[in-house]
């Protein structure tokens, strides 16, 4: 790691080719420049998570952490290659005026050509397609449930400013639920004539995976809460009986179905590197998650009309 | 396929992967290294990743005086030792609860009745719905007794509606005629498209990338072809000696081994037309023309070699040869290098030579393809400065350090014109590799799918004993391998070989 105070991109961007010809290795084979806004507090686990990430996809990670806006303009940067990073890493602190600009420093020092993420640990935008830093990118990814401020409304802030490459780990988190469910009826094609989620009361993911269930299935989908750990139970119930997928410990769920024995099912709450890595797989629009947060916000609206 | 439609399903819903069916497997020969090293080790991984139906069961079978549990705990090591993803306990949990141990023989009637018991308490318990792989982890030779106990005890016929696939590991045959006795010994008892035959290059993660790379990119096809290409190599050393498969490898040899599997389906692979789509059919169709248009040189002691690694050092360990290895005759002649020349006779390749060779205890271990170029028609340049200049080549990685190398000419800085080779590099990834799962993760995931691509079919297989059986048989009337020092680039014919058409081997 190169240490440069009081510095500015073209700086950042010579020291990047620097230190890949003292490693002996000009071609990185990187796919994708990731952008990472966070917190000094959060930026080591951020930073971590990508590391692991970027075994998968080997990228130009730049951690981004804006400090107090006030006073001179200072940018500081730390600088790396390799070491366990299949890519480069830049984690630059903006001090001041510049932090308002942050896209100014980043623009620059994106790969040319590749595509672009940018991920919000924490706290994302109001409209993430809209931030000067998020429209830098063609994938944006948030995460509702590491919000820190307003938790139950985060996501349906969220969904409302739905654009074209926005998603969001509480989406990610639910694609083991989502494959299950889905083999579920493969094995055993029966028309779904209900279903409920249980949950947290705070939960996201539960939230996307109601309204995903509601938006394929055209069925009424219940929210009921229970104590977690975040998803613990999801039931279509069929005329030939309940299909059953029930986690009490985050760990290992029991698969039931009409007719079947019941088998126990390995569905692991994932961390961090891993929804990070599946995020990262794809850059196009997720059209299915688009459909989900569009059907969220009618769900929503119902609630609220009736509540009204 | 038709069917009732799944409205969880959605083309478009590309994160969803495919979980296997209901299903269970029964593993032969569960103490061998295949199945200890790769089969059960790929099975826990597929469940790690989610990939498995749940209920899947697996059934051991072998002459052992164990119970359940003792197989349980084979399985258990052999993941802890060998598995890619982390120990997990509550996948562990899932999969332990399907592990079921039959003891017996292969001719033993009442083992095969306890197995078709085991299997339909399976059924009965754990949801595993009538479908299962027979997955043979034993030596050819007892395909047979297995297939006919199989078939006596009905566990070959599917009920309606679902499914009995048997999987086989190479060699297929150790000439055409043997490699069609055995496709009859599997024809009768299971249908073609149950027999699922593994070749684990074509689960690699850089082998299937050989197609993506010619088709999906506009940047090569135009090249490919005579007009472009000089010859084409295609390299798998090992830097190992036999090891501990003396019993297998002495009369079976080099070619046999790997040229006739591996090497057959790179090539194929390399030199096929582009397919009309990538189902198993298609791909299947273009394997099949190219290898049917696959010719040997007329004289084959001039375009192949062959050789046996003798005593000496390799890699700064002084190892023994081939002869003085525990278990092979003195006097053996099998040949643990071998090289041959093929020519594929399409317009697209005619007058391309492919290069194919193979060994054992070489400089390395290596498997890569090599496309290498003619030289430009003409070079404005004078003689002194491109005198460092080769052949423009393309590398095709296969393993270790998967990836891609082109090798082109560059202006070495300087104030004279002097053009040097040099690389520029694909790697896949500093460790891409990490997360890129194993060969029989892929293909142990397709045959409990039923999806075919992967798999060689018994046309492709027959076509390359016909291809390599008129070299085979050249070499048994024609005296012993020409001796060759360990950890060197094989036996000095190989090298005239390829000098009597002007061209080199590359050192990999």
């Amino acid at each position: 790691m190169i240490e440069l105070t009081n510095t500015n991109s073209s700086e950042i961007a010579a020291e990047f080719v620097r230190a890949r010809i003292k490693a002996g290795s000009p071609a990185m084979g990187m796919v994708m420049t990731l952008i990472i806004v966070v917190d000094e507090g959060g930026a080591h686990d951020a930073m971590e998570a990508a590391r692991k990430a970027s075994r998968e996809h080997p990228a130009r990670v730049l951690g981004v952490i804006p400090r107090d806006a006030r006073g001179e303009a200072t940018i500081n940067a730390q600088v790396g290659i390799g070491e366990s990073w299949s890519g480069e890493t830049a984690l630059i602190r903006l001090k001041g005026e510049v932090v308002k600009h942050a896209e100014s420093v980043v623009l620059p020092l994106l790969l040319p050509d590749s595509p672009v993420a940018i991920w919000w640990p924490e706290n994302p935008p109001l409209d993430p397609a809209a931030d000067p830093l998020g429209s830098l990118a063609q994938r944006r990814i948030t995460d509702a449930a590491a919000v820190t401020r307003g938790k139950s409304k985060a996501l349906h802030t969220l969904c409302a400013h739905y654009a074209k490459g926005n998603t969001d780990l509480a989406w990610t988190r639910i694609t083991p639920w989502r494959a299950l469910l889905a083999a579920a009826l493969d094995q055993q094609p029966l028309k779904v004539r209900r279903a409920s989620v249980t949950a947290e009361r705070i939960s996201p993911s539960a939230d996307l995976l109601q309204a995903w269930l509601n938006d394929r299935l055209h069925v009424d989908v219940d929210r009921q809460t229970s104590r977690g750990p975040g998803i613990t139970e999801v039931v279509m119930d069929t005329k030939d009986g309940p299909i059953r997928i029930s986690r009490l410990d985050g760990k290992l769920a029991t698969f039931s179905s009409p007719g079947r024995p019941d088998r126990p099912v390995a569905l692991k709450r994932r961390e961090l590197p891993d929804l990070l890595a599946e995020e990262l797989r794809r850059l196009d629009e997720d059209d299915i998650y688009r459909d989900t947060t569009a059907r969220l916000m009618k769900l929503n609206g119902t609630a609220a009309g009736k509540k009204a | 396929m038709t069917g009732p439609v799944n409205p969880l399903r959605d083309p478009e819903d590309r994160r969803l992967p495919r979980i296997a069916g209901p299903c269970g497997m029964v593993l032969f020969g569960v103490t061998g290294d295949l199945s200890r090293k790769k089969i059960m080790p790929a099975i826990y991984d597929l469940a790690n990743r989610g990939l498995l139906p749940p209920g899947f069961s697996l059934v051991g079978f072998a002459r052992r005086d164990w119970a359940d549990q003792d197989f349980a705990q084979i399985v258990h090591d052999s993941v802890r030792d060998h598995s890619r993803t982390e120990f997990r306990e509550e996948v562990w949990r899932q999969l332990a609860e399907g592990f079921r141990f039959v003891p017996g023989d292969f001719n033993d009637d009442h083992a095969f009745d306890q197995l078709r018991r085991t299997i339909e308490e399976l059924d009965e318990v754990r949801g595993t719905s009538g479908n299962h792989a027979f997955y043979l982890a034993i030596p050819p030779s007892f395909f047979g007794a297995v297939a006919g106990q199989l078939k006596e005890h009905g566990l070959a016929e599917p009920r309606p509606g679902h499914w009995r696939r048997v999987v086989v590991e190479k060699p297929f045959g150790h000439d055409l005629a043997s490699a069609r006795a055995l496709n009859d010994i599997l024809g009768e008892v299971f249908e073609s498209g149950s027999i699922f035959r593994i070749d684990h290059y074509l689960g690699k993660e850089t082998v299937q990338n050989i197609l993506a790379m010619r088709f999906a990119n506009n940047l090569f096809e135009p090249i490919w072809n005579g007009n472009y290409v000089d010859h084409v190599q295609i390299t798998m050393a090992e830097d190992v000696g036999i090891g501990g498969r003396a019993g297998y490898y002495d009369g079976v040899g080099a070619a046999r081994d790997v040229i006739q599997n591996h090497l057959m389906q790179l090539l194929a692979l390399v030199a096929m037309e582009e397919p009309v789509s990538f189902d198993a059919e298609s791909l299947r169709t273009e394997k099949l023309k190219v290898l049917s248009s696959v010719v040997l040189p007329g004289s084959l002691d001039q375009t192949t070699a062959r050789g046996q690694y003798t005593a000496g050092w390799a890699g700064g360990e002084k190892v023994v040869g081939f002869c003085e290895e525990e278990g092979i005759s003195k006097t053996s002649k099998t040949e643990t290098y071998a090289a041959v020349t093929l020519n594929v006779e399409t317009r697209r390749w005619a007058g391309v030579p492919f290069y194919l060779r193979t060994g054992k205890r070489l400089g390395r271990r290596v498997t890569e393809v090599a496309v290498v170029f003619k030289r430009a028609p003409h070079l404005p340049f004078n003689a002194t400065a491109t005198e460092e200049l080769t052949a423009n080549t393309l590398v095709i990685r296969v393993q270790p350090d998967e990836g891609m190398t082109i090798r082109f000419g560059a202006k070495v800085p300087g104030t004279a014109m002097e053009i040097r080779d040099v690389n520029m590099d694909f790697a896949y990834g500093g460790s891409f590799t990490e997360s890129s799962p194993e060969a029989y993760e892929r293909l142990i995931l397709d045959v409990l799918l039923g999806d075919p691509p992967l798999f060689p079919r018994h046309e492709e297989v027959e076509l390359s004993w016909k291809i390599l059986d008129p070299v085979l048989a050249r070499w048994a009337a024609s005296g012993a391998p020409e001796p060759y020092g360990p950890g060197t680039w094989g036996p000095k014919s190989a090298n005239e070989m390829l000098a009597r058409d002007g061209r080199a081997w590359r050192r990999p």
